[in-house]
């Protein structure tokens, strides 16, 4: 520590930012795919019938339920062969990503639709709209803006969770964070300075959650 | 207008309803009194069909709601609720939440739904509260607003689910000038509740429930003045 070599991370800045940029890359694809995924299963979560839910709460329980380390390996080396021979570790990266927020999403999704008083839906129902309607116009404009938090949460778990992608050897932020270190078997300089720029990435995503709940609640 | 027959319904293994037979007319007003538990709520929620039964007839304006070629968001246009805690959408203002009925399901302009709430208001004493969001009315102004709401969608009947049971005192009384209006104007009205003054001065006819049948039924000067039954007279005398 005594030591700290700024010049060998000028050096490795151009890696970094290609890292930070799919980095940025993976975290937004995760989050876009991740919530469309997850509203679907959250909404297969709420039907009546049990068989039909079923599958959607297994999804929900393995995903939730393994680290995701591991779901990336099994996407990675197991299951993406079946469809390239080479497979791409951003493209699986992105997927297991995907895959996994969608499990949490899609309980957000749940909670906060559910958490709408049920008097809700019979008043609207009562005024001759049909179940689209009430949804739309009466229960999510109130479950959204209670989702709002919980969403924001879920998606800086998301950003810190892509540096998990190294692992699979996708250039992401963290991949090129590893590669400085077995370079100059440095450990502050590579660490400290991929963990800043995560600080980074996450307080700004937290900032601009945070202005966009002001607005829902004036 | 509304033609019950030997309607049946259970919660898991308890009956709450055992067979109910009505005929409410046209410009009638229905008072349903009866102790908690007697399934007066359960058998008005069953009138629009918030509630499902499970055995007998409902039909409400030629329309008989188990057939499946019922559309029941047809029926409900015709049918006006007002809930106890009122159901205010907390998200719009009192007019948005009197306007959105009518635009969405009757395809009104936004000017016809405008003009047609703001004459509610009026109408319920809340023309000055048009623009503002219903977490900052009283329980009273709030159940005038809900009133105003089903209303607007110009229905044929009205039920009313305990209109006053969560409001303070002070605040029944503004409630009930409303829905006197409302009956003197003709509206057909199904009224469940405990103001046993508001049964015996606008009511044309009271049901006493009670163990999910209807008791007895009659005149106001029937019911209250002349009870037959044994446990219509001992549920008069614990709340009169």
């Amino acid at each position: 520590m005594m030591d700290f070599r700024f010049n060998i991370i000028v050096e490795y800045a151009p890696f970094f930012l290609k890292g930070v940029l799919w980095t940025i890359g993976l975290s937004l694809v995760g989050i876009f795919f991740g919530t469309i995924l997850g509203l679907a299963i959250g909404l297969g979560k709420m039907v009546q019938n049990r068989l039909i839910r079923l599958p959607f709460d297994w999804y929900v329980h393995f995903f939730r339920g393994t680290p995701l380390f591991v779901q990336i390996l099994l996407i990675h080396f197991g299951v993406m062969p079946i469809f390239t021979a080479q497979p791409n570790p951003l493209v699986s990266g992105a997927i297991s990503l995907s895959l996994n927020a969608a499990a949490y999403i899609a309980e957000i999704f749940r909670a906060g639709i559910q958490s709408i008083d049920r008097g809700q839906m019979e008043a609207a129902r009562s005024l001759g709209m049909t179940h689209v309607q009430a949804m739309r116009y009466i229960i999510l404009p109130q479950a959204i803006k209670r989702m709002i938090p919980p969403l924001g949460n879920e998606f800086i778990v998301l950003i810190k969770d892509s540096s998990l992608a190294a692992i699979i050897a996708a250039p992401e932020l963290m991949y090129w964070g590893r590669a400085m270190q077995g370079q100059y078997y440095r450990v502050w300089e590579p660490y400290l300075t991929v963990a800043l720029i995560y600080l980074v990435l996450t307080l700004s995503l937290s900032k601009l959650l945070h202005r966009l709940e002001r607005r829902y609640d004036a | 207008m509304i033609q019950v027959t030997n309607l049946k319904k259970s919660f898991g293994s308890l009956q709450v309803l055992k067979g109910i037979d009505v005929h409410i007319h046209e410009k009638e007003v229905v008072v349903v009194i009866g102790p908690s538990g007697s399934g007066k709520s359960t058998f008005l929620r069953c009138l629009n069909l918030l509630e499902d039964f499970d055995e007998g007839d409902i039909v409400v304006d030629g329309f008989h709601l188990k057939d499946p070629k019922t559309d029941l968001n047809k029926v409900r246009e015709e049918v006006g609720m007002v809930f106890q805690r009122f159901n205010l959408f907390p998200h719009m203002t009192v007019l948005n939440n009197i306007t959105l009925a009518p635009m969405k399901v009757r395809k009104w302009s936004k000017e016809k739904a405008t003009e047609k709430a703001m004459q509610l208001l009026a109408k319920v004493g809340l023309q000055d509260k048009a623009h503002v969001y219903p977490d900052s009315l009283s329980g009273g102004q709030a159940q005038r607003v809900a009133i105003a709401r089903a209303l607007a969608m110009e229905p044929k009947v009205m039920l009313f689910d305990e209109p006053t049971s969560a409001l303070d005192p002070e605040m029944v009384g503004e409630v009930l000038a409303v829905m006197k209006q409302l009956a003197k104007e003709g509206m057909t009205m199904v009224v469940v509740t405990h103001e046993m003054g508001f049964a015996r001065e606008v009511g044309d006819r009271v049901l006493f429930m009670d163990g999910g049948v209807i008791v007895e039924e009659g005149t106001p000067q029937q019911i209250f003045d002349a009870p037959q039954h044994e446990r219509t007279k001992s549920f008069l005398s614990k709340v009169l």
